[in-house]
């Protein structure tokens, strides 16, 4: 079976400064995989350079089969989409909902955006009355539901999402990722997701790669790193921070 | 056990263009040499409870209160000059990113100074040997160097421990904290949580920790507030968080994801309209 998503070797240099150093690694279709690691680290990096929003420098990007070149097709921003950390930023502020989940429509040709926009909106659980809001009128979590729905008109095969709860609260965080769940098992999709959060990054994803100093540190099953059997001091380290502050003495 | 801040029925109030936004809506309680965790989600209004015991409201709130009581002085009543010569000096507030709260072209070393010498007279000598030993008191390795940097030349770390080096050197009796470690990588979050832990309890000072994250101010608190909608809906003690009773306490418990624990899908917060009367 071909991987939905193949990187091999892939370094990404920002003139003197290497974000990314020689990562690898394959996601099957349908899988969820999470890259976990601090700020610095290289994941996000490293889902932009898929998206192609970040230099190549080296190595290669294969999706579903076909290596990626410098620069993409039409098909490659249609099949592949984001959902980036900040709802208030990542829509425009002067489009309603329905100028913004009509853009990608009109952008790839799709027809009956009319009843393509309804049904999205209605996916991502938000009603028709959503339709002709503007951003700001909405909260943050509705905005990231937003920001799904655009992602999901196209009818991707692969979701790439970028802290897609960090910026919610709590209970916002719990009924976005039930939705992101929801819809995964409902268009078979495959997700690449970023997140400094290890129970996230667990909870959402079958495997995951730790990594640190644009490196990959390790690669595991989420239920090998939930029974404490990982490798690296460096996980190790990361998971006793997520288990919160410990008074000693 | 003394009490160092006595709050009664406080109240913030923002008046807009669509009605008067009712942020804060009569919170008590009374704290000590204590750690006291405030938690909620955003637009809980723990923040401006922390702010109105700060006297940072924005010009255009209002604020009223029964009593708010800082060591017998009557906050309400206090001129802005007296308030001025509280802040900084008897109460200290830590904000969540160094980025945004150091000045970004003032050196580390002479912010800490400035505080200093603000509210203490020392000269200027004296006013370096003690701001070094203040870094050096926030584990930073090498005071000497970052005393010279400027903000943006260290890390978001490092930035929130010169924070607290500065807050803590006039010798603050109370401590409002404002999500101070939510910026930060977990690791590093630890970290500098055991300096503040260390240095709350080596001084005695009051610590009002205000956090959305229920699961860290529990493990770093005595006691925890739970506020919803501008009030307080349940008040309990950290080692007994298990037994929270209130549905939205028990709520925000349950729907964060946990490491081992597979639920799916996970459980979410019914909010009830009857929480914020």
């Amino acid at each position: 079976m071909t991987a939905a998503l193949a990187i091999d070797g892939l370094s990404v240099v920002f003139d003197d400064f290497v974000a990314l150093q020689d990562v690898s690694l394959t996601v099957a279709p349908g899988e969820s995989f999470g890259l976990v690691g601090e700020s610095g680290s290289g994941k996000s990096t490293l889902l932009r350079a898929v998206a192609g929003l970040a230099p190549v420098s080296d190595g290669t990007i294969t999706v579903d089969g076909k290596p990626l070149g410098d620069k993409r097709d039409k098909a490659f921003y249609r099949q592949v989409q984001m959902v980036f950390q900040d709802p208030y930023g990542s829509l425009h502020p002067r489009q309603t909902v329905d100028r913004l989940l009509l853009e990608p429509l009109a952008i790839h040709g799709f027809d009956n955006s009319e009843s393509r926009i309804v049904r999205a909106l209605d996916e991502v659980g938000l009603g028709a009355s959503f339709r002709f809001r503007y951003s700001h009128q909405l909260s943050g979590g509705q905005r990231q539901r937003v920001a799904i729905a655009r992602a999901l008109i196209l009818e991707p095969s692969i979701l790439l999402l970028d802290e897609p709860t960090s910026a919610l609260d709590a209970s916002v965080q719990a009924e976005v990722l039930n939705l992101l769940e929801q819809v995964r098992a409902a268009r078979k999709l495959t997700f690449v997701m970023v997140s400094h959060d290890l129970a996230v990054v667990t909870h959402m994803c079958d495997r995951l790669m730790v990594m640190q100093h644009g490196q990959a540190v390790e690669q595991l099953a989420s239920a090998d790193l939930a029974a404490h059997r990982v490798t690296q001091d460096y996980t190790r380290s990361l998971l006793t921070a997520s288990e919160g502050f410990r008074r000693n003495g | 056990m003394s009490t160092l801040l006595d709050v009664k029925d406080l109240r913030v109030s923002f008046p807009t263009r669509t009605g008067v936004v009712e942020a804060v809506r009569g919170v008590s309680f009374t704290l000590g040499r204590e750690r006291l965790g405030i938690v909620g989600e955003s637009g809980s209004g723990k923040s401006q409870t922390g702010r109105a015991i700060m006297g940072l409201t924005p010009e255009h709130g209002r604020i009223s209160a029964e009593k708010l009581e800082f060591n017998g002085i009557d906050l309400t009543r206090a001129s802005k000059a007296e308030r001025r010569a509280l802040r900084g000096k008897r109460i200290a507030m830590i904000l969540q990113d160094p980025k945004y709260s150091l000045n970004p072209v003032m050196s580390i070393g002479r912010q800490i100074i400035e505080t200093l010498r603000t509210h203490e007279p020392v000269g200027r000598a004296e006013a370096r040997r003690r701001a070094l030993d203040m870094l050096a008191a926030v584990q930073i390795r090498d005071p000497e160097r970052v005393f010279g940097l400027y903000p943006h030349e260290v890390s978001g770390g490092m930035g929130q421990r010169a924070m607290i080096a500065m807050m803590l050197v006039a010798g603050p009796e109370l401590l409002i904290a404002d999500e101070p470690t939510s910026a930060l990588d977990v690791t590093v979050q630890l970290d500098v949580l055991g300096i503040l832990h260390r240095l709350v309890a080596d001084r005695g000072m009051g610590l009002i920790f205000i956090s959305h994250d229920l699961r860290l101010v529990s493990s770093f608190c005595d006691r925890v507030i739970v506020m919803y909608a501008g009030r307080i809906v349940e008040e309990l003690p950290a080692s007994r968080l298990s037994e929270a009773e209130h549905p939205y306490t028990r709520g925000l418990l349950n729907c964060m994801p946990k490491i081992g624990v597979d639920r799916h899908p996970l459980p979410v917060l019914d909010r009830r309209p009857e929480w914020a009367l």
